[in-house]
C-alpha cells in the first residue's frame, strides 16, 4: 500500500517557513545554473548563427582571427577564380574580399571606449549573408564615405546611430543605415566599402576572402588543394566552423566557470534540503511509527519521504527557472578574448535548458533527500512508538 | 563562562544538523573568497601599473601601429624621461592553449622602465648582447621547463613564421603583484625580419611606453604628446599605465559583475540555509524558552542565547572556510596560472569573508529571535513537538 501523495505535499505546507528556506535556496541555485547555461547557450547561438554552412572563410595560415589575418591581393585574385566557387545572379562569382580592422569607439552611456569590428564589405558579401537584413535607411553608396551599422553597435556606441557621423582616419563617416542580424556577431559590427576603408587604414593586403560553394559537399577537396598550393599561404575553414573556433575560449571559460560554481552551490542547496528533510524525519517519528503499525511498510515510507524532498527540489527548480526565464530580455555585451572585439549576445533559454534545470533541481532534491527517507524507512515500530 | 558552555551544547545537540550547515557555510566562505580572489586577479594589470609611465598607441585602436620615427618627436616633449617602445607578439609555443604573454620591446630603455623586473646582471649582459635572445618570466619557465641557454620557438599568428629564440635571463618579480609569466625579446629582431619579408610591415611599433619626470604633470605630457601628432595619418592616444589596463578590464566588465553577483549570491543562498537550521532548532525548542521565562530570565537572555548559537556556528564554518581558501586559492593558481598569473588572497578578502559569515549568522538569528522573545509561556509550555 502507498502512502499517498498528499501526505507528502501537506507535510510541505505545515512547515511552510522551512519549507520555503529551502525551496528558496535550492531556487537560487537553479538561477545561477539555468543563468550560465542561458549565456553558453546565447553566446554559442549568436556565434554559429553568424555563419552559414555553405560559406567558406579563408585567413591567412597562422593567424587565429580576421583582424590578425592578412591575404595579398595576388592571394585573393587567385581565389577568386577557383573553380568551387557559386555563380550568382548576371554571372557574377559569389565572392568578396573584406578587409577587418578593429577601431576604438566610446559607449553611449559610460563614454568608455571598447573596440569595434569594423568590416569592410565587397558587392557580393551581402549577398552570401542571408541573415543580415536593413531595418532603417539605406545602403551605403560604393565608393563614399557611408557606413552601415549593427543594431547593437548602433545602440550602445556615441555616435554609431543613423544619420550620425564618425571619424577615424582623417575621415567623417556618415552612418547611412542600420542592419539587423539578428542574433548573431554581425549586429555587432560596422560595415563599409573595402576599397574606402583599405585607403583609409593604409591597407595594402584584404583580411579575409569569403565566398559561396557551388557544390557544399565539395569543401574538403578544395581545402585540401588549395591549402597545399605553393602560391598560396591561406587557411580554409566552413564560415559555421570558423565562427565557432571563435567563441571557443570564451565558451570554455564560462563553462568552466560555470560548472564550478554550479557544483559548488548545490552543494550548498542539497545540505539545505538534507537538514531539512533529517527534521522533518525527526519531528515526525511518531507519525513515522504509526503509519508503520498501521501496515504501511518500509517502502513506502521511503516513498513517501523521497517524494516530499523530491516536490522540495521541484518547487525550488520551477522558481528559480521562472526568475531565469526573465534574464532573456538582458543583452550582454563583453569583449570576446579571441576576437579582441566587442561582442553582444542575449541570454536564450532553450526547452533542453528547462529540462537540464528541473532534472538538476529533482537530483538535488533526491540527494537531499535520500539519507533521511532511509533512516525514516529503517526505524523499528516499538521505538518510534515510544519516542513523544 | 557559563553562557559559552551553554552554547557550545546547544549547538552540538544535534551534531549531524549542526555539523551540515557548518560544512554549507564552509563552502559558501570558500567560494566567496575564491570569487573576490579571482575579481581582484583581473584588476592586477591595474594595481601594478606605475603613476610614472603613459601608454602611448594608435588613436584608432590597439591593432594599428604607429611609425617607429614618432620617437624622436616624443622624446622632445618636456616632462618625458624615457622612451620604450614595443609590439604585442601573439606568438603561440606549440599550441594555443599554452598561452603566455609576449612581446618585442626596446631591451634597454624597456629594462631602465620597468626596475619590477628583477633580472641577474650576467644575465641582464647577455640578453643585452644577444639580438636572439629573450627574458622570460619565472613562472612561464617552470610551466615549461625551461633555462637560461634553452632555444624556444614562437609560431607567429600576427607574424607569420616560425621564430626561434635563445632564453637569456628568466626574471623575477619586485614583490608578488608583478606579472611573472611573460616573454620578452629584442624589437630589433622583429623588425629585421620583417624587413626581409614583409617590408611594408617593417619600421612600425605596436605602442610606445614613456617614462615620466613628475606623474602630476601626466595629464600635460599626454595633451602635449598627442597635439604633436594631432591630424597625421597615425594620430596617438596617449594614457597612464592605470587608464591603459584600466580600459582592458572595463571591456570585460560584464564578466566581472556577473561573478560579484555570483558572490553575493551564494552567501543568500548559505544565509537561508543557515536561517533554515536556526528556525528549526528554534521551533523545537519553544518549550524551552517558556521554562527559561518561567525561571524569571528575560527576553534578552533568550535572544543572546539565539544569537550566540547562530554566531558560534556560523563562524565556525567562516573560520574553517577562510582557512581553507588559501590552498584552494594556491592549487587554483597552479592550475589555472596562465590565465590569472596574479592569484593571491588579499586580507580585504579575508575580512569581507569574515564580515558575510558575521552577518550570515546574525540575519538567520533574527526571526527565530523574534519568535522565541515573543512567545507566550503558557503557549509555549503548551506546545508540542
Amino acid at each position: 500500500m502507498k502512502v499517498p501523495v498528499s501526505y507528502s505535499i501537506r507535510n510541505l505546507w505545515t512547515r511552510r517557513l522551512t519549507t520555503v528556506l529551502t525551496a528558496a535556496g535550492m531556487a537560487l541555485v537553479v538561477f545561477v545554473f539555468a543563468a550560465i547555461l542561458m549565456l553558453a547557450e546565447g553566446l554559442q547561438k549568436t556565434l554559429v548563427d553568424t555563419g552559414s554552412w555553405d560559406n567558406v572563410v579563408l585567413i591567412r595560415k597562422g593567424s587565429q582571427s580576421e583582424v590578425q589575418s592578412g591575404i595579398e591581393r595576388l592571394q585573393a585574385s587567385i581565389l577568386e577564380t577557383q573553380p568551387e566557387v557559386a555563380v550568382g545572379e548576371g554571372g557574377r562569382r559569389v565572392f568578396a574580399k573584406e578587409v577587418v580592422v578593429l577601431i576604438s569607439l566610446p559607449k553611449r552611456d559610460t563614454d568608455k571606449p571598447s573596440n569595434v569590428t569594423i568590416r569592410g564589405i565587397g558587392g557580393q558579401s551581402l549577398a552570401m549573408r542571408p541573415q543580415v537584413r536593413l531595418t532603417e535607411g539605406r545602403l551605403p553608396r560604393p565608393g563614399s564615405a557611408e557606413i552601415l551599422a549593427g543594431q547593437s553597435v548602433a545602440r550602445r556606441f556615441a555616435g554609431a546611430g543613423i544619420g550620425e557621423t564618425l571619424r577615424f582616419g582623417m575621415r567623417d563617416w556618415t552612418v547611412v543605415g542600420v542592419f539587423d542580424a539578428g542574433s548573431t556577431g554581425f549586429s555587432s559590427e560596422i560595415w563599409g566599402d573595402a576599397d574606402q576603408l583599405m585607403q583609409t587604414f593604409r591597407r595594402q593586403a584584404y583580411s579575409s576572402v569569403i565566398f559561396k560553394l557551388s557544390d557544399p559537399s565539395a569543401f574538403d577537396a578544395f581545402k585540401a588543394r588549395v591549402e597545399s598550393d605553393p602560391r598560396l599561404t591561406v587557411e580554409a575553414k566552413r564560415e559555421t566552423r570558423f565562427y565557432a573556433d571563435q567563441s571557443e575560449v570564451m565558451a570554455k571559460f564560462l563553462r568552466i566557470l560555470g560548472t564550478s560554481l554550479t557544483i559548488i552551490f548545490s552543494l550548498g542547496a542539497v545540505i539545505g534540503a538534507m537538514i531539512t528533510m533529517y527534521a522533518a524525519v525527526a519531528n515526525r517519528t511518531a507519525e513515522i511509527g504509526t503509519l508503520r503499525a498501521l501496515g504501511f511498510q518500509r517502502r513506502s515510507i521511503l516513498g513517501a519521504f523521497l517524494v516530499e524532498s523530491l516536490l522540495l527540489g521541484l518547487i525550488g527548480g520551477a522558481a528559480g527557472l521562472f526568475c531565469a526565464s526573465f534574464l532573456q530580455l538582458i543583452t550582454i555585451s563583453t569583449l570576446n578574448f579571441q576576437t579582441f572585439s566587442e561582442l553582444a549576445f542575449s541570454f536564450t533559454l532553450s526547452a533542453e535548458i528547462v529540462w537540464q534545470a528541473l532534472l538538476f533541481s529533482v537530483v538535488m532534491g533526491f540527494v537531499g533527500g535520500v539519507l533521511p527517507a532511509l533512516r525514516a524507512s529503517r526505524m523499528k515500530i516499538v521505538d518510534a512508538l515510544r519516542t513523544t | 563562562m557559563g553562557i559559552l558552555k551553554l552554547f557550545l551544547r546547544n549547538a552540538f545537540r544535534h551534531k549531524l544538523r549542526t555539523g551540515l550547515t557548518i560544512l554549507g557555510i564552509t563552502i559558501a566562505i570558500l567560494a566567496f573568497g575564491m570569487l573576490r580572489t579571482m575579481v581582484n586577479a583581473w584588476y592586477a594589470g591595474v594595481e601594478a601599473s606605475s603613476a610614472n609611465r603613459l601608454v602611448i598607441r594608435n588613436a584608432i585602436s590597439l591593432v594599428f601601429p604607429l611609425p617607429l620615427a614618432y620617437k624622436d618627436r616624443i622624446r622632445q616633449v618636456s616632462g618625458v624621461t624615457l622612451v620604450s617602445w614595443g609590439n604585442w607578439f601573439g606568438g603561440v609555443y606549440i599550441e594555443e592553449k599554452n598561452f603566455f604573454p609576449n612581446f618585442a620591446v626596446e631591451p634597454r630603455s624597456f629594462l631602465a622602465l620597468y626596475p619590477e623586473y628583477l633580472i641577474p646582471d650576467l644575465q641582464r649582459a647577455t640578453f643585452l648582447s644577444d639580438r636572439k635572445g629573450a627574458v622570460v618570466g619565472r613562472k612561464t619557465a617552470e610551466r615549461f621547463g625551461w633555462k637560461v641557454g634553452d632555444t624556444v620557438t614562437l609560431k607567429g599568428t600576427i607574424f607569420p613564421g616560425n621564430w626561434e629564440f635563445t632564453i637569456r635571463g628568466i626574471y623575477r618579480g619586485k614583490d608578488r603583484s608583478v606579472d611573472e609569466t611573460q616573454f620578452f625579446f629584442h624589437w630589433e629582431y622583429l623588425d629585421e625580419t620583417m624587413k626581409k619579408t614583409a617590408p611594408r610591415r617593417a619600421g612600425q611599433v605596436g605602442y610606445y611606453m614613456i617614462g615620466i619626470a613628475n606623474p602630476n604633470l601626466a595629464g600635460e605630457v599626454s595633451a602635449a604628446v598627442d597635439a604633436t601628432f594631432k591630424n597625421s595619418l597615425a594620430e596617438t592616444l596617449t594614457e597612464t599605465e592605470k587608464a591603459f589596463q584600466m580600459g582592458f578590464v572595463s571591456m570585460t566588465e560584464a564578466i566581472l559583475i556577473a561573478i560579484q553577483l555570483v558572490s553575493v549570491v551564494i552567501i543568500v543562498i548559505i544565509m537561508a540555509v543557515v536561517a533554515n537550521t536556526m528556525a528549526m532548532t528554534a521551533r523545537e525548542r519553544i518549550g524551552e524558552y517558556a521554562v527559561f521565562k518561567t525561571l524569571g530570565f528575560g527576553g534578552w537572555f533568550i535572544a543572546g542565547l539565539v544569537f550566540g548559537e547562530s554566531l558560534f556556528i556560523s563562524l565556525l564554518g567562516t573560520a574553517v572556510g577562510i582557512g581553507l581558501t588559501f590552498p584552494a586559492a594556491e592549487a587554483f593558481a597552479d592550475y589555472l596560472g596562465a590565465y590569472f598569473p596574479i592569484f593571491f588572497v588579499e586580507t580585504e578578502t579575508i575580512l569581507m569573508g569574515l564580515a558575510a559569515g558575521a552577518l550570515v549568522g546574525v540575519v538567520a538569528a533574527l526571526f527565530p529571535t523574534w519568535r522565541a522573545v515573543n512567545i507566550r509561556i503558557a503557549d509555549g509550555l503548551r506546545r508540542i513537538g
